[in-house]
C-alpha cells in the first residue's frame, strides 16, 4: 500500500476529472430521465389508448434488461442498425447518456406512475364534477399531490443512476471510475488507497442526495 | 438485422453464460440473505456497537456503486496475497453490496411487527431470540418477500458486472459472440432475451405474489 504515491498531485487531478464527467452524464441522464419518464408515467396513468399499452411493453423490457446490456447496445449495436440510410452514431458521453436515460425513464415512469395512482380517485372525480378537463385535474390536482409522494423512491433513483454511470467503464468512458482504475494500473500498490478514495468521493455525493431528499421528506409530510 | 443463425451457432456460449448468471445470482442471493439478515438484526437489538456496525455498513455499501465493490475483491485483494477470478470476485461483490439493501428490508418487516407481540411472547417465558424466531420473524416474513423478490431480480440485472472482470456470465459470453461474429445486433438480442427469460416472469410472478400477500393481510 502506498498512500503518498496514489495520491500524488496529478493522480488527484486525474480522479477530479473523472469526477466531473461522472456528475455531468449523470446530470443529463438525470434530468432527459426524468422528464421522459413523467411523460411516460402521466400517459399510463391516464391510460391513453394504443400508446400505453406500447409503452409498458418498452416499459417492462427496459426495466428487466441489464443497464451494462443497455450501454453495450447503444454503443456497439445500434451504430450497426441502418433505417432507410439513416445510421446513428454516439460519442462514448453521449452514449452513455442515451443509455442511462433509456434504462432510468423506465424506472422513474414506474415510479410517477404509482405516485400519481396513489392519490385518491375521488380527487380527481370532485375537481372534474366541479368542472376542470382530465388534464386540468391532472395538473392542479393529482400532480402536486402525487410528486410529493415521489421524492423519495425519485431521489434514490438518482442515487442508483449515479453510481451506475460507474458501468460506462465497459465502453471506456472516462468517468470516477475508468480514471481510478486506470490509476490502479499504474502501480498495485496504488489500489487499496484508490479505491478507498473513489469509494468515499461516491459516498459523500450520494449521501448528500439522501441527506436533502430526507430534509425534503419531512418538510412536505 | 437479427440473424438466428447466430443463436443457433453460439447456443453453448449462451447455455454457459446463462447458467453461470443464475449461479452467480443464486449464491449471491443465499448469502446476501445470511449477511443481511445479521445485519437487520444488529440494527434493532438495540446494543449499541452492534447497532453502529449495521447503520454504518447498509449506509456505506447503498451510496457506492457496486462495481467498486467488486473492483476491490479484483484489485485489492491481491495486495493481501489472495486472488479471486472473475467470477469469485464478481459473486463475492454482489454478495455484499445485495445484503445492504437486503438488511434494510428486513429490518423494515421486522419493525412493521407491532411491538406488543414481541411484549407478550417475552412475558410469557420465550427469550429474546426464541420470540424472535418463533413470534416476530414469522409475522416479518410476510412483508418482507415481495422486496425480496425484487432483490433477486436486481441481483440477476447486477449480474453482469462480473462482465467488467470476465467473470463467464451471460453478458460476457455476448461480447465473445459479438467479438467472434461481428453480428453486433443479433449478439446483444439474444442476450437481452436470455436476461429477459429470466427477470420478465419473476417480476410477474412478484407483483402477483404482492398482490396476493396484501389481500391476506
Amino acid at each position: 500500500m502506498d498512500f503518498a504515491g496514489a495520491y500524488s498531485a496529478d493522480n488527484l487531478r486525474f480522479l477530479m476529472e473523472g469526477l466531473k464527467m461522472t456528475l455531468y452524464i449523470a446530470f443529463w441522464a438525470i434530468l432527459l430521465s426524468f422528464v421522459i419518464g413523467c411523460i411516460i408515467g402521466v400517459i399510463r396513468y391516464m391510460q391513453v389508448p394504443v400508446v400505453s399499452q406500447i409503452l409498458a411493453v418498452i416499459v417492462e423490457v427496459l426495466r428487466n434488461l441489464p443497464l451494462l446490456l443497455i450501454i453495450f447496445f447503444v454503443q456497439f449495436a445500434i451504430p450497426q442498425i441502418n433505417v432507410f440510410g439513416l445510421q446513428f452514431k454516439f460519442t462514448v458521453p453521449a452514449g452513455a447518456i442515451i443509455a442511462l436515460t433509456l434504462f432510468e425513464a423506465a424506472m422513474i415512469s414506474e415510479v410517477v406512475r404509482a405516485g400519481l395512482k396513489s392519490i385518491p380517485k375521488g380527487q380527481v372525480e370532485a375537481a372534474r364534477s366541479s368542472g376542470l378537463g382530465s388534464i386540468q385535474a391532472l395538473w392542479h390536482i393529482v400532480l402536486p399531490q402525487g410528486l410529493r409522494r415521489m421524492v423519495p423512491p425519485l431521489v434514490s433513483q438518482f442515487i442508483s443512476l449515479l453510481k451506475d454511470t460507474s458501468l460506462a467503464v465497459i465502453v471506456a468512458l472516462a468517468e470516477l471510475m475508468h480514471n481510478a482504475q486506470i490509476i490502479i494500473g499504474q502501480s498495485p500498490n496504488y489500489s487499496i488507497p484508490i479505491l478507498l478514495l473513489v469509494a468515499m468521493i461516491y459516498f459523500v455525493v450520494n449521501y448528500t442526495l439522501s441527506l436533502i431528499s430526507r430534509r425534503l421528506e419531512t418538510r412536505t409530510a | 438485422m437479427i440473424d438466428f443463425s447466430i443463436l443457433v451457432n453460439y447456443f453453448p456460449y449462451y447455455i454457459e453464460g446463462f447458467l453461470n448468471t443464475i449461479l452467480a445470482s443464486v449464491l449471491a442471493l443465499i448469502g446476501s440473505f445470511v449477511l443481511g439478515s445479521i445485519l437487520a438484526v444488529f440494527r434493532i437489538t438495540g446494543v449499541k456497537p452492534l447497532q453502529w456496525i449495521g447503520t454504518a455498513y447498509v449506509e456505506f455499501v447503498r451510496n457506492i456503486p457496486l462495481l467498486l465493490i467488486v473492483f476491490f475483491f479484483w484489485y485489492a485483494l491481491p495486495t493481501f496475497g489472495m486472488r479471486l477470478d472473475g467470477f469469485q470476485a464478481g459473486t463475492v461483490g454482489l454478495t455484499i453490496y445485495t445484503a445492504a439493501f437486503i438488511a434494510e428490508a428486513i429490518r423494515a418487516g421486522i419493525l412493521s411487527v407491532p411491538k406488543g407481540q414481541m411484549e407478550a411472547a417475552r412475558s410469557s417465558g420465550m427469550t429474546y431470540v426464541q420470540a424472535m424466531l418463533h413470534v416476530v420473524l414469522p409475522q416479518a416474513i410476510k412483508l418482507v418477500i415481495p422486496p425480496l423478490s425484487n432483490q433477486f431480480i436486481n441481483l440477476i440485472k447486477n449480474s453482469s458486472v462480473l462482465t467488467v472482470v470476465a467473470g463467464l456470465d451471460l453478458m460476457y459470453f455476448a461480447d465473445k459472440v459479438n467479438g467472434d461474429s461481428y453480428a453486433t445486433v443479433s449478439a446483444y438480442v439474444f442476450a437481452g432475451l436470455f436476461y429477459l427469460v429470466l427477470t420478465l416472469p419473476m417480476s410477474y410472478g412478484s407483483h402477483v405474489l404482492e398482490r396476493r400477500l396484501a389481500k391476506s393481510s
